[in-house]
């Protein structure tokens, strides 16, 4: 694969702008919703305290779960589509 | 049965389990030692990284920080499954594709330098060594505490145990003990949490159930504990913090550094194929969060149960008498991990928070001082006892913590003996040596490693407790940015990587120095570690994302001008970002 042909970039581009895009979620849900913006969801109440605390102690890791499933799920077809995947 | 018969027969049943596997997984080709084959399933490789990954850290003292800290300790339950995102999307499916045995021969082959590797070396076996050493230590408490012998016998036990199946099956030997661990101590963690669950909330899952009605008061859980211990002067358990960049800095860090542990990354060679790499990130984080999603339930009820034992009728009755007590609290009295002063002399147990704030109403209930300090590494330790749980559970626990010890001790000695025996014998001293002769030196190195983390385990130096600090500071900083580099640039060179490396690490162990003096020798801190004498009121636990991007910035910044990586680089750069024609790991 010495590839500095067609597919092999726009191969690395899907890859880096699934990477990109989970990222995003991945921060957002960290960094966002459980830290900087915990003081505007405070409103949203969740057992006993608010929706940052959840994301804090537990949402953060459930969405950090489904993040890289769904990556090894949808890189797993993008293998496939630019026939990069393993034999 | 004694309780201290059934804790002999947990644990010796445990090591006896080890043992077995460990005949029978023989490691009997380097291969075999530093990738177990290369034929692990991804599901058992996400078993065996959980094990790898959640250390006596994770399993004794994270649910007494959170316990402690309430909110502002989500970092650790954030920081140390985020990094996992990191590592199955930024490092672990290129470096399983390109298919070497170590972290730094990664790094000396893509900077073409001998000395980028030697600085990787360096790097891993500080990181790693400063992190075992916490490792022996908590399988010693765990050892005193509960099979009542002598904490260092208790060790060469645990020291022998490792030994047998690390240096025998090499990383086939310890993937298949760490499933078997693995399994032990989420058993071990779970059901006493589930039975706390039931007895509070009448919910059986502990997660859920810390965001349920407390069935005794029949208010939410988070809010009666909000209540009790504001009752008592303490902040409120889900207070926000004030310090937000401090508290994303350090959750940054714990995740960079997760990333770039090299014990973890390693056990991502042993998977067949790049996808498997993928997947077993994400089973990996299934494994772990198992125990991470039951940690803060533990954390709040225990603080709970811990408070409404201190305060039986409420925190406007009188406390409990010291005399009534319950068992538990005597038993940890032994081991001085609780200690209990009777400061104004009137037989009961006063345990509130000694604040200014909290001044006039203590001394309006005549109280003279908090009397009761806990320390807050006994709470999951404690936690089966507190709850009244039968004697089996307990003996469940003391294995459990053993196996969360040992089972990241194994993974932290086989990336040093890996390094020492393939990055440094055969990389630089004998390149010529047979597969033979290397596997030995590789029992050899592991030998060694497991003499010298057991003795340092024993004889714990000062600066055992700044651990964290320093290994994810110098993975965070040195090791990570040059990975993801290394894959996601063409660009950085030779001289970009190393100068990054030393940049980053440099900057980091200057400011976790300052404050925590030069190498932890106390006396020698420049500045006083508290909040105010903070560089922006960033703590030095949180530096070392700042010295990531030190690290990035320095490569770049070098790397753009010097000359460019040759053209095979290049090659090999690109070779690593496509999965077709990963073969097993090899040596060649």
């Amino acid at each position: 694969m010495s590839g500095h042909s067609y597919d092999a970039e726009n191969y690395w581009k899907a890859n880096l702008r699934l990477i990109f895009g989970s990222l995003i979620v991945w921060a957002l849900v960290s960094y966002g919703f459980a830290i900087l913006l915990r003081p505007m969801l405070a409103g949203i109440p969740v057992g006993g305290t608010d929706l940052g605390f959840w994301f804090a102690q537990q949402g953060s890791i459930l969405t950090f779960i489904v993040l890289i499933f769904h990556y090894a799920w949808r890189m797993n077809k993008i293998d496939e589509k630019f026939g990069v995947h393993e034999e | 049965m004694s309780q201290f018969a059934i804790n002999i027969l947990f644990v010796g049943g445990s090591f006896l389990l080890y043992i077995v596997i460990a005949i029978w997984a023989k490691a009997g080709s380097t291969s075999d030692f530093y990738v177990a084959g290369g034929g692990v399933h991804p599901i058992t490789n996400g078993a065996a990284i959980g094990a790898d990954w959640m250390s006596a850290a994770s399993f004794i003292s994270m649910a007494g920080l959170i316990a402690a800290g309430g909110y502002s300790n989500s970092t650790f339950l954030m920081g140390w499954t985020g990094g996992y995102v990191l590592l199955a999307m930024l490092l672990a499916p290129y470096l399983r594709k390109f298919g070497k045995f170590t972290v730094p021969e990664f790094i000396g082959d893509r900077y073409y330098s001998d000395n980028a590797r030697l600085v990787a070396v360096i790097c891993l076996i500080v990181a790693s060594v400063t992190y075992v050493i916490g490792q022996m230590a908590g399988a010693g408490v765990a050892f005193s505490r509960f099979l009542e012998v002598d904490s260092t016998m208790g060790l060469m036990i645990a020291a022998v145990v490792v030994f047998l199946y690390a240096v025998l099956g090499g990383m086939k030997g310890i993937t298949y003990t760490q499933v078997a661990q693995y399994c032990v101590l989420i058993v071990a963690y779970t059901i006493p949490a589930v039975f706390i669950s039931l007895q509070l909330t009448g919910n059986p899952i502990p997660g859920l159930g810390m965001f349920s009605t407390h069935t005794e008061s029949g208010m939410p859980l988070l809010t009666k504990l909000n209540q009790v211990i504001t009752d008592l002067g303490f902040n409120e358990y889900t207070a926000d913090v004030d310090n937000k960049l401090n508290m994303v800095l350090f959750t940054l860090s714990l995740m960079i550094g997760t990333a770039g542990l090299p014990h973890v990354i390693i056990r991502f060679f042993t998977v067949p194929k790049v996808a498997d790499a993928r997947w077993s990130g994400g089973w990996a984080l299934v494994f772990i969060a198992l125990l991470y999603l039951t940690a803060p339930a533990v954390a709040s009820m225990a603080r709970l149960n811990l408070m409404t034992t201190i305060y039986p009728d409420g925190t406007d009755a009188a406390p409990i008498l010291y005399e009534d007590r319950p068992n538990w609290v005597k038993e940890w009295e032994i081991t001085g991990l609780i200690q209990y002063e009777d400061k104004n002399s009137d037989g009961r147990i006063q345990l509130y928070n000694d604040s200014e704030a909290f001044q006039s109403e203590a001394q309006a209930r005549g109280w003279e001082g908090n009397e009761l300090v806990v320390n807050r590494d006994i709470l999951v330790l404690a936690n089966p006892e507190i709850a009244n749980l039968p004697g089996w559970v307990i003996g469940l626990i003391a294995a459990g913590g053993l196996a969360a010890a040992l089972s990241t001790a194994a993974g932290l000695l086989l990336a040093i003996s890996s390094a020492v025996s393939h990055d440094l014998i055969k990389g630089r001293i004998n390149p010529n040596i047979s597969d033979k002769g290397e596997l030995l030196a590789a029992r050899i190195s592991m030998a060694v490693a497991i003499v010298v983390a057991t003795y340092l385990g024993a004889n714990p130096p000062g600066f055992a407790a700044q651990v964290v600090a320093l290994a994810f500071g110098i993975a965070a900083a040195s090791l990570f940015p040059v990975l993801m580099m290394g894959i996601f640039s063409k660009r950085v060179n030779n001289v970009g990587a190393i100068s990054g490396m030393l940049a980053g690490l440099t900057f980091t162990l200057v400011y976790i120095f300052v404050y925590k003096g030069w190498l932890f020798i106390p006396g020698t801190n420049n500045l006083a570690d508290t909040p105010e004498n903070w560089v922006l009121g960033i703590s030095p636990l949180s530096i070392g994302a700042v010295g990531a991007v030190v690290n990035f910035a320095v490569a770049f910044a070098v790397s753009k001008s010097t000359a460019e990586p040759p053209a095979e680089i290049q090659e090999l750069v690109e070779s690593v970002r496509y999965p077709r024609g990963a073969g097993s790991a090899s040596d060649h």
